[in-house]
């Protein structure tokens, strides 16, 4: 499936705020994580502690990750199974084909993996002469469309059930036309039928992990359909696809972090089924992939690695931060263009697709710390959306009349007299314009403001010149000290909230 | 150079770790196990806290005082409940004192299942008070595919066998040097029936697994132990 171009970012925001479908959709998505996430994190006092925990796991890990992925490497292979590993996306893709050729395969049943959409593994898959069908209710629906997932774990959040039953009908088509779609379930059902008979006919599965777990050489893959492990253990192989990132030491450090996974990314305590799976079938056992693949993917993440950016590689694909952030919100993941949407997309892309081509995402953020406050892995998302834009800055990216206003900006407030003067004028001229109305409809320079609202005029002098009068007229200063701090905090004061 | 050269070589340049350094000391997290209160309690308290979580995330419960009584029970369930009185049952030693074979209006085989069984009965390794999920593992007793393909997956738990947190459940299955038990090829914990929200976030029950998860609670809930009256 190809993805849309980053660059297109403000185009795609447009068309998302004008498509009214989608408007209810993320709204619902929204109000229902806004009400659900301090009941699920409330009912587990030690959730933030929890927290820390994943993060230092994560951290110890990625300080030593050459050990773990050696430890692990040799723990799937003494279980039976098999480990490559891939620089970039064509060998991942070339590796898995090759392992489907050598076992005859015709159908390859898929799990939903984020990590196979970065490769666009079923494109290239599908093009060399394989059947591929996935198999997430979701992603199964979306393979149907030919359209990308718009959020990590709710890959279908985009659609509206009218629009799947209609997929529904042109792609069943040996089921009664008149059949009743109606409701999610009738859906549901029809949607286990179909899969089902691709479950039992697969001769390769592919899944993602959640984890994979050094100490054992075992992976971990969470689901709430059970198509993760249907999809693990009826073919005759098996093949997980994973970055190196995803590795952590011992069972216990695996423990852990589901304790905030599933929590963070759909509000439940655990997802249904959380399957840890070491290597292939045991000469005893009675159901079971015979071979056990598992490519070790880098994909750009030795480069994150390297630098400012490593805090990144903690993440678990969670989706909180899409599900918070009121950007997603108002535009939805395809938006972004990249295969992450979202806070994640905007730090990820760049590093993905290159800066060149995504700058425009990490512009797309109004730093409210949404997403930095939910993340679970306490990924420090604005701060990193920030070195991406002063990389895309320096790197002349971005637009010219924003590097020129950025540099008269940054001119002025270097000389406190001058901007306070200019400050005041703006705001005298600002006042004027809105007349009696007391709001603007139209301001010159930031016509993107003000298609879409109203600017409020200003009141009662610029900021410098209330904090200076304010302080004035008090004794101790705390009060206007307090004031000033929640106002330039923008993203500190809004941690925990 | 290999990839694997290639990623390892970047992976030791980031991380300044020369090749050969050995493994890290241990972090300091990591005896300081971090385990949430509600996996503490007595057997009683762990027992009726798996039975209230197990309850919220839609799974059904049946007791029954001794194990002979579990194949009577499980078929009056099935009646009442309109389902099959058919079985695929695990070809675990441990069923045969369930008194499955000859309970009336059951009918069970035993081995794997290939999407031709509506209904299978199989053991588990724990009951997890902290969030009610049953632990199943794979082995030569116990095919993996009877938890996933038919519609009502009915699990036997031992009263005796409930734990608090995911790690005492672990605990059961990890590789033992001294016993020469090796780590099972899978270990799945599940946490009710299979379920989506998939489509405009309504969830939606019996997607791809099982469309009920049945528990038969075997044992004397008070104290937590198994074999006694209730």
């Amino acid at each position: 499936m190809a993805h849309q171009t980053s660059l297109d970012f403000s185009k795609n925001a447009a068309r998302a705020q004008a498509d009214a479908d989608l408007q209810s959709a993320l709204a619902k998505l929204q109000r229902d994580t806004r009400l659900a996430r301090p009941v699920i994190t409330g009912r587990l006092p030690e959730f933030e502690d929890l927290r820390d925990r994943a993060v230092a796991i994560k951290d110890h890990t990625l300080a030593n990750l050459d050990h773990y992925l050696e430890a692990f490497e040799a723990n799937v292979t003494d279980a039976g199974g098999h480990v490559h590993w891939c620089n970039d996306a064509g060998g991942a893709r070339e590796t898995i084909l090759q392992i489907c050729r050598d076992t005859d395969a015709k159908i390859v049943g898929k799990g939903k993996s984020m990590v196979s959409e970065e490769i666009a593994l079923n494109d290239y898959l599908i093009a060399h002469g394989l059947e591929v069908v996935e198999t997430d209710l979701g992603e199964y629906i979306l393979q149907l469309r030919e359209e990308t997932p718009s959020h990590v774990v709710m890959p279908a959040i985009h659609l509206k059930k009218e629009q799947i039953a209609e997929t529904f009908r042109d792609h069943h088509t040996t089921l009664d036309p008149d059949r009743p779609l109606d409701v999610p379930s009738d859906m549901t059902e029809e949607a286990r039928t179909k899969l089902r008979e691709k479950f039992l006919a697969a001769d390769v599965g592919i899944t993602g992990a959640n984890m994979l777990i050094a100490e054992t050489g075992s992976i971990v893959v969470v689901t709430n359909e059970g198509n993760g492990d249907l999809t693990q253990t009826l073919p005759r192989v098996h093949i997980v696809i994973a970055a190196i990132e995803k590795v952590v030491p011992r069972v216990e450090d695996a423990l852990s972090i589901l304790r905030i996974l599933a929590r963070s990314a759909t509000g439940q305590e655990i997802t249904c089924y959380t399957t840890f799976a070491t290597g292939p079938k045991r000469p005893d056992d009675l159901d079971g992939p015979e071979e056990f693949h598992l490519i070790l993917l880098d994909n750009g993440r030795t480069k994150l690695l390297e630098g400012e950016f490593r805090d990144v590689l903690r993440c678990i694909r969670c989706g909180a931060c899409q599900s918070a952030c009121p950007v997603y919100g108002a535009v939805g993941g395809h938006a972004y263009g990249g295969v992450y949407g979202g806070p994640i997309g905007a730090v990820l892309t760049p590093a993905l697709d290159g800066i060149d081509k995504a700058w425009p995402l990490p512009e797309a953020s109004s730093f409210c710390g949404n997403c930095e406050a939910v993340c679970p892995m306490r990924i420090p998302l604005p701060g990193l959306m920030r070195r991406w834009r002063d990389i895309a800055h320096k790197e002349k990216l971005n637009k010219a009349g924003a590097r020129r206003g950025l540099a008269l900006w940054a001119w002025a407030a270097q000389r406190p007299a001058l901007y306070r003067f200019g400050a005041r004028i703006a705001l005298r001229l600002l006042k004027t314009l809105s007349g009696r109305r007391g709001y603007l409809r139209r301001v010159p320079l930031a016509g993107g403001w003000t298609t879409a609202r109203d600017l409020p005029a200003p009141e009662g002098g610029t900021f410098i010149d209330r904090w200076q009068k304010e302080s004035r007229g008090k004794t101790q200063s705390n009060t206007a000290g307090n004031t000033a701090g929640n106002t330039a905090g923008n993203t500190a004061g809004k941690t925990g909230s | 150079m290999t990839a694997r050269d290639d990623i390892l070589g970047r992976i030791r340049t980031a991380t300044n770790r020369p090749e050969g350094a050995g493994p890290p000391p241990a972090p300091e997290y990591a005896n300081r196990p971090l385990i949430p209160a509600r996996a503490r309690g007595t057997p009683a308290e762990l027992t009726r806290r798996f039975i209230a979580m197990a309850i919220e995330v839609d799974i059904s419960i049946d007791r029954v005082a001794e194990a002979g009584g579990i194949g009577a029970a499980i078929a009056a369930w099935l009646s009442a409940e309109g389902l099959p009185d058919r079985a695929v049952v695990s070809p675990d030693p441990a069923m045969d004192a369930y008194g499955l074979d000859d309970a009336p209006g059951l009918t069970i085989h035993r081995g794997a299942t290939w999407g031709d069984d509506l209904v299978s009965i199989t053991p588990t390794i724990a009951g997890i008070a902290e969030t009610g999920s049953i632990m199943v593992t794979t082995g030569p007793g116990t095919p993996y595919t009877l938890n996933f393909l038919p519609e009502t997956h009915i699990a036997i738990v031992h009263v005796d066998r409930i734990v608090g947190g995911y790690e005492d459940a672990w605990a059961r299955v990890r590789s033992n040097e001294e016993t020469g038990a090796a780590l099972p090829r899978t270990v799945t914990m599940i946490t009710g029936p299979s379920r989506s929200s998939d489509i405009e976030r309504e969830v939606t029950v019996g997607v791809h697994g099982p469309k009920r998860l049945h528990i038969v609670l075997v044992g004397d809930i008070e104290s937590g132990t198994d074999g006694k009256k209730i």
